[in-house]
């Protein structure tokens, strides 16, 4: 019993955290005190369950009971204001909310936008989804964040103080600001992910969780904004680079490349999802667009041979142009190496290195080496690795170069 | 919401492009509109003065009390519904393209 209640209140709070503080905000017009609400609601779910039960609607018991316990806050600190008249009356309210209601899906984006609002630092901004849209426990992103359980609360706090001291709104954007808003929103789910992404074949499975929430949290996003084709090209991203996981890190924890990867290994299911959504978008050149179609390019091919290189060179052309990165270019000198030839991507890297900010890029010189490697110029490839190792950020990674190292001196 | 703006210089804007409104359009319409209650430009760096009273022993020293390449050149108090609204007055200003701008939300004492 005491496990199928802690797995219905796990259940309940990744899926309703973010309903409950929503239609809490909506009734206080306070974040802080809703988000207490909330928590308070779980932790008396916890022992009452227990005795009685679980609820069959356990999200309408939860916001029934945060509700209550706002208007008991709001009553203790003697502020009869408008706030808790309008809790009040919807308190004991035995209609139980439409999930799919208009009303409903606006809460929760309004929530979303608010937590990814650019006044708030990008730290405060992921941590406030994870606790207020995703529901994890401020334990939980501490941990994920490898930051202490105290240094979490205090980020947390201090958002929400911003929140209501700086008067950041509680709205979905209007039309001329929703470009750069929903721009916003898409970067924080996709930090989310990288971040859990970069952890998978190692250890850390708090880390690993934070990959799933992101595309939980995606999947929520499109199910909000089901027009809004960048949001899906995200999901699609996501799914593609997920699908992956298991054939990216060998038995030891040290990387695959691509083109080395064990391709029966890959999901197939995540795949087939993700090239329906992409062939469903209406091409728009956008920033998650143009990652997720080079990722199909690569996961389409039945061996790395057989990879459409010519099709990813474009497609890294066209993102080039809205992301003018090193990286981005160095991408693409890799695809025309690919399509053209090493020659070809060499003379881009080489141009690539006379541009600034790339001096301690450990890929520039991993990748120089690697197109020298592939032109049969062992020496040269090897001074390359040597400078790549210096510079490599993790154990795997100089692991894979001190590996291909060796093999230039024998 | 009341908001001072700060208006700061920034050493690293080196914009050659014509501003998209000038300083006397952006106060006429932030005036007009009810949404400027004052502001002001400030004398340079050069004549500040910074005070400090220390176990009752007064300080006065020539400057700004944060010695920086940048410097407030200008404040203005708004008074508009929320952050977004600020923003949106703030990126308005020339400044924004030529310096930057520093938005905080006043604190009464109640």
């Amino acid at each position: 019993m005491a496990d199928r209640v802690a797995d219905a209140i796990a259940r309940a709070s990744a899926e309703e955290t973010a309903r409950i503080i929503s239609t809490l905000i909506r009734m206080t017009g306070d974040f802080a005190l809703a988000e207490d609400c909330a928590q308070d609601a779980f932790v008396r779910a916890l022992s009452d369950w227990r005795k009685g039960g679980i609820p069959d609607n356990p999200g309408a018991w939860l916001t029934t009971v945060a509700k209550r316990r706002a208007i008991d806050l709001i009553r203790h600190a003697g502020a009869e204001d408008r706030a808790l008249r309008r809790v009040a009356v919807g308190a004991d309210d035995p209609v139980e909310p439409d999930p799919d209601s208009n009303a409903d899906i606006d809460d929760r984006l309004r929530l979303i936008f608010t937590c990814c609002h650019p006044a708030l630092p990008i730290d405060a901004r992921v941590a406030l989804t994870l606790r207020t849209v995703a529901g994890l426990t401020p334990a939980q992103i501490a941990r994920a964040f490898l930051v202490t359980e105290p240094a979490m609360d205090k980020r947390l706090v201090r958002a929400r103080a911003k929140i209501r001291h700086a008067g950041i709104p509680y709205r979905v954007p209007p039309p001329d600001l929703m470009p750069e808003r929903r721009d916003g929103v898409l970067a924080v789910l996709y930090l989310l992910f990288t971040e859990g992404y970069s952890a998978t074949g190692g250890g850390d499975l708090i880390r690993v969780s934070l990959l799933r929430e992101a595309i939980r949290l995606t999947r929520l996003l499109v199910e909000l904004m089901p027009d809004d084709g960048e949001v899906r090209a995200l999901l699609a991203l996501m799914l593609l680079h997920h699908a992956r996981s298991a054939a990216r890190t060998d038995a030891v924890g040290d990387v695959v490349t691509l083109e080395e990867q064990d391709r029966s290994l890959w999901d197939r299911d995540a795949i087939t999802e993700a090239l329906t959504i992409l062939q469903s978008l209406v091409p728009r050149a956008g920033r998650y667009e143009l990652q997720a179609r080079i990722a199909a390019c690569h996961l389409e091919a039945s061996d790395a041979a057989s990879t459409n290189f010519a099709r990813i060179a474009e497609l890294y052309d066209a993102l080039a142009f809205i992301d003018p990165s090193p990286v981005v270019e160095l991408n693409r000198a890799v695809a025309v190496a690919m399509s053209q030839g090493p020659e070809a991507g060499l003379r881009l890297i080489d141009a690539l290195v006379a541009s600034r900010g790339m001096e301690d890029y450990y890929l520039l010189p991993a990748t120089r080496a690697d197109l020298l490697r592939r032109m049969g110029r062992g020496t040269e490839a090897a001074t390359e690795y040597e400078k790549a190792l210096q510079l490599a950020p993790s154990e795997a990674e100089k692991r894979y170069l001190g590996k291909r190292l060796a093999e230039m001196r024998c | 919401m009341e908001y001072m703006l700060f208006i700061c210089t920034d050493s690293t804007a080196r914009t050659t492009e014509p501003p998209v409104h000038t300083i006397e359009e952006w106060v006429a319409e932030t005036t007009d509109g009810g949404t400027r209650r004052h502001g002001d430009r400030l004398r340079p760096a050069n004549d500040a003065t910074t005070v400090k009273l220390r176990g009752g022993r007064l300080s006065v020293t020539a400057g700004p009390f944060a010695e920086t390449t940048e410097w407030i050149a200008g404040y203005d108090v708004i008074e508009c519904g929320d952050l977004d609204a600020a923003i949106e007055i703030a990126a308005k200003h020339p400044m924004a393209q030529f310096g930057q701008i520093e938005i905080r939300p006043m604190w009464p004492i109640e």
